[in-house]
């Protein structure tokens, strides 16, 4: 009965956030001396010496098994391009007889990452988000993250590419970004016609802007790029996939009751949502590449 | 014995390739690792247009030889693990 008594109270005080009231008093003992912890342990050098021919043992050890089971692994693979290889079955002559009809893409790995396994491509998008957001987390530069020295570099920095006005990074960019970003639109709008896509263009373009936030300096890049424009574009195009893509799992699989028109294959505006699905994911890419080289120099994008 | 040149030029560019892997793990300067393995990426693009995958030739050459290496180079400067520049 006693011990049900105390429990009620426990849950009550726990309830009403007073949960620390009851044990006051010991928690006040206990706080006043806190544990003293020796985060950086130094190691001791002389006795890492001592270990050497035992730590090179180790190394060579570890190494020499993994490397007899990778060896192991692809002695068993299948051999390349036997026609009796696991990989040539039914799926591969769906794909080469009926792709152009069911996508409308000619080229067919566009068909196949943005209409057969589109979702898989949405996962790839959305791993490119988080991880862009993880380094925002860790890099970007607020009022928690904030240190002197840094900010002296950045200054520091700041003078020295202000200080030289005619390096060849600087000319070079000057007539070198705009060919590169002009290619990756062009290879990212021609992706279901030719090899390349929204990866590989998007990828084009982030190299571009990265090669023109590098000569002209970060303050240049925020009157097009600044952290709005990236969010806005990560999240507009993730959505905008998001969309498209439910539109043709919702109408039924296998493009049943799917309303987009294919149009003629080869041209620029045919193969369904392939062409949307490519801008989105390129966009989504470019920003994100861009994003990683702001967020690693200057902290901030 | 006759070979087709592409056949040669393909087992030159493995050649590279490995040369150029093993490059990366041996070598102690970060600056020239980071160098060779953009390299590595390079000769990986060709290889991937001798498989008939131009696609990923044209994202490796992007992403491998070039972004790849860009942030290599900032994660150096940022651990200041780069000698002969003004931090390191």
């Amino acid at each position: 009965m006693k011990e049900e008594k105390s429990f009620w109270r426990k849950l009550n005080a726990w309830i009403n956030g007073e949960e620390a009231l009851i044990h006051a008093d010991e928690y006040i003992a206990r706080r006043e001396q806190p544990k003293k912890r020796q985060w950086l342990k130094r190691p001791n050098i002389q006795e890492i010496k001592s270990n050497k021919g035992l730590y090179w043992f180790l190394c060579v050890l570890i190494s020499i098994v993994f490397i007899t089971i990778m060896l192991l692994v692809v002695s068993n693979l299948p051999t390349f391009g036997d026609p009796m290889d696991p990989a040539n079955n039914e799926v591969m002559e769906r794909y080469l007889e009926k792709g152009i009809e069911e996508t409308g893409a000619i080229n067919f790995v566009a068909g196949m990452i943005l209409d057969y396994r589109a979702f898989d491509t949405f996962g790839e998008s959305n791993v490119l988000f988080l991880a862009v957001i993880c380094v925002l987390m860790l890099l970007k530069r607020d009022k928690k993250n904030i240190s002197e020295a840094e900010d002296k570099e950045i200054a520091e920095d700041e003078m020295l590419d202000a200080a030289d006005h005619k390096s060849i990074l600087k000319v070079g960019a000057k007539y070198l970004s705009p060919l590169i970003i002009l290619y990756g639109i062009y290879v990212i709008l021609n992706g279901h016609l030719s090899p390349g896509g929204g990866f590989s263009g998007g990828s084009i373009i982030g190299a571009g802007l990265i090669l023109y936030a590098a000569a002209n300096g970060h303050k240049k890049m925020q009157t097009f790029f600044t952290f709005k424009t990236f969010t806005g574009i990560s999240v507009a195009c993730l959505l905008t996939y998001c969309a498209c893509k439910s539109y043709s799992f919702f109408t039924g699989a296998n493009h049943v009751g799917y309303a987009i028109p294919k149009g003629t294959p080869g041209n620029i505006l045919s193969a369904g949502f392939i062409l949307p699905l490519n801008i989105c994911v390129g966009l989504i890419v470019a920003a994100t590449m861009y994003g990683f080289y702001a967020l690693f120099t200057k902290g901030d994008i | 014995m006759s070979m087709e040149v592409s056949t040669i030029i393909q087992m030159l560019l493995v050649v590279f390739l490995i040369a150029s892997a093993i490059g990366v793990s041996v070598t102690r300067n970060l600056f020239i690792a980071v160098i060779v393995f953009m390299g590595y990426s390079s000769i990986m693009a060709i290889i991937w247009v001798f498989l008939q995958s131009p696609d990923l030739a044209i994202t490796e050459a992007a992403v491998g030889a070039g972004v790849d290496s860009v942030l290599f180079f900032l994660t150096l400067k940022k651990v200041h693990a780069l000698k002969g520049t003004r931090e390191g």
